[in-house]
């Protein structure tokens, strides 16, 4: 089991107070052990990409994050809130954990303003007026307010997704996390959604992505995360990672990502 | 995606448009396509005609050219043939109101006015607001001080005398309006992750879903009382409403329950991950989109329990279908079932034509703007 041991630690991680820790998280699908091991510390204002093969636990990682995963052995502790069964506890940790989904999963049935408004309105107590003018604020920062009454159904894929990611700032998130932001988009939409990204990660948001934009990864990321089969089998800084990746699985993985 | 879509002319090729082919137009064609387009089809279609053609001029001549006036005696109508208007004119009161006292009878007459006007005032979205509930509290408090009266110098009328049109509103107004909030707790409960409240909502369910409703009411009506203590009497109708609102419970929590599956599950996990509690999830995203889903299931039983409100009359309650067999059990009047059953038959129709088409239009509402 030595492999699960970080093969690129030429450079400890991270650099700063940690805000979110995880220590030897083990998590089960039934028989099938779907994260083994997983030992992550992310500092504040950090942006970490994570990649590897399809089925490497990576998604299940970050939703483990939130507790939209339950782990059953190790411990997360994410802006000092250990998770555990704790409602609470869960909640209180939901509100500072942005996320971003493959699938928008916007609300169908609310106005784009509406579904940016409820979450502070009904978590954060927010009065309406409040909530609204900050609503329009992300909604121009991701360039999309002139569409803040239509309903989600009506707007492109690309567009939806900015929606969503404005949903998750107007909660004042202190890490957000996407999982596969821009895999269900067309291709002449992805730019639109990584130009936010990038505006965001410009900005100092603690960000944890899960994608197979590697150009995303080069430009972006402070630290690259590969994983396979339910491990964290190597992590660098994205200079070292793409020019002299330690471990053969990288070196696979890469090889294929990259030469086609 | 609707936006990138080109929407410009596109009638600006080379080619100018042309009409269609005659035979692809008009009535004939219309006839050919829809009525005459295979053998089968064309003999089915004039045997149809042929049926209709035997069938609607007797009907025509029964209900209308030879139907007996409102006024014309029964005697008379009895060798006439032909509908016999005047059963309809002569035994209206008793019909919508029963054994209710005559001179009393403007009190279930306005009952049927507040009900009515509280369901109308209900279907327009713009008074979905938290003041609607202390509306319906008032009207039905206006409802019952009515009927049984005993207060502001209303003389008191027991409630075994109530019947017709207001017993059959009353039963099925309060019924669905009692049992609807219930039904959506117990397909909330059916699906929680808390395993005894999961266990009692399906026990319920699948308890009451499998008894028929006679037997139901029969219990509630003969068994129930066996199990109190002697001297405790508990009120017939109440315990009929009560049966009522049981059983359409469980069959609206499974209604209800088939538009939380069609759900996504990004749904639930959007709501969670913005930090929002169990009630406010359901409340604000997971209901609103489910309920719109189940209208149609859910009218279906809205419907089938307002018809079968006349089950009660074999407990021994006179709804509208109650006073109706009673009415034609006056020897003067009787053998005039046709015209007994067609009128009340009318009045079912109006109310569940008219929730049909409320629905529909509910329907279209929600779907506006927001389809997928």
């Amino acid at each position: 089991m030595t492999m699960t041991q970080t093969a690129g630690a030429a450079r400890s991680f991270p650099q700063g107070e940690p805000i979110i820790q995880c220590q030897g998280v083990h998590k089960w699908y039934g028989e099938f052990h779907v994260l083994k091991n997983i030992d992550l510390s992310v500092a504040k204002g950090e942006r970490i990409v994570i990649c590897g093969p399809s089925g490497s636990g990576k998604s299940t990682m970050i939703r483990c994050l939130n507790r939209l995963e339950e782990h059953q052995k190790g411990s997360i502790v994410v802006d000092g809130i250990e998770l555990t069964g704790n409602l609470k506890n869960i909640e209180l940790v939901r509100r500072e954990v942005g996320m971003v989904f493959q699938h928008f999963n916007l609300f169908p049935h609310l106005t784009v303003l509406e579904n940016c408004t409820l979450a502070p309105i009904w978590v954060r107590k927010k009065p309406k007026a409040e909530a609204e003018e900050m609503a329009m604020r992300y909604l121009k920062r991701v360039r999309i307010a002139e569409q803040a009454h239509k309903y989600p159904g009506q707007l492109s894929g690309g567009q939806q997704q900015r929606v969503a990611i404005a949903r998750s700032l107007c909660m004042s998130p202190k890490v957000m996390l996407f999982d596969e932001p821009t895999s269900a988009l067309d291709p002449e939409m992805v730019k639109e959604v990584l130009d936010v990204m990038i505006g965001l990660a410009e900005d100092g948001m603690t960000m944890l992505c899960v994608t197979h934009e590697m150009g995303f990864a080069k430009s972006v990321a402070d630290r690259v995360i590969f994983m396979d089969r339910g491990e964290i089998v190597e992590q660098n800084t994205p200079n070292e990672f793409f020019n002299h990746p330690q471990s053969d699985r990288t070196k696979l993985f890469l090889s294929q990502i990259l030469n086609h | 995606m609707a936006n990138n879509v080109h929407t410009g002319n596109v009638h600006t090729g080379s080619i100018p448009d042309e009409r269609p082919p005659a035979n692809t137009v008009g009535p004939v064609a219309w006839l050919r396509n829809n009525l005459f387009n295979t053998w089968y089809n064309a003999l089915l279609t004039i045997l149809i005609a042929w049926l209709l053609f035997k069938a609607i001029p007797p009907l025509l001549d029964w209900l209308i050219f030879s139907a007996n006036s409102f006024g014309t005696p029964p005697q008379v109508c009895r060798q006439e043939g032909g509908a016999c208007w005047t059963f309809v004119s002569e035994k209206l009161r008793f019909v919508m109101f029963g054994t209710f006292p005559y001179d009393e009878q403007w009190r279930p007459l306005i009952t049927i006015v507040i009900i009515i006007a509280l369901v109308l005032a209900s279907c327009d979205r713009r008074f979905w607001k938290p003041w609607l509930g202390l509306v319906w509290i008032a009207g039905l408090t206006a409802v019952g001080v009515l009927m049984w009266g005993g207060v502001l110098g209303l003389t008191y009328v027991e409630n075994t005398l109530w019947g017709g049109l207001p017993l059959t509103l009353m039963l099925s107004v309060v019924g669905l309006s009692v049992a609807f909030p219930a039904s959506v707790l117990l397909a909330l409960g059916r699906r929680s992750q808390l395993p005894a409240i999961r266990v009692i909502s399906v026990t319920y369910i699948e308890l009451i879903r499998g008894v028929p409703l006679i037997s139901l009411l029969f219990m509630a009506s003969v068994m129930f009382p066996l199990f109190l203590p002697t001297g405790v009497n508990f009120d017939k109708l109440l315990r009929a409403q009560i049966a009522f609102i049981m059983f359409a419970a469980a069959y609206m929590a499974e209604a209800i329950r088939g538009g939380l599956q069609a759900i996504p599950k990004g749904q639930y996990e959007a709501a969670d991950a913005l930090g929002l509690n169990y009630w406010q999830a359901m409340g604000k995203i997971i209901l609103p989109q489910a309920l719109a889903i189940s209208i149609p299931p859910l009218v279906n039983t809205f419907i089938s329990f307002f018809k079968d409100t006349s089950l009660v009359i074999i407990i021994g309650l006179y709804d509208l279908l109650g006073t109706a067999k009673a009415a034609l059990s006056d020897p003067a009047w009787r053998g005039f079932y046709r015209e007994a059953y067609l009128f009340i038959g009318v009045i079912y129709w109006v109310f569940c034509f008219s929730m049909s088409k409320y629905s529909q239009k509910l329907e279209r509402d929600l779907r506006r703007g927001h389809r997928r």
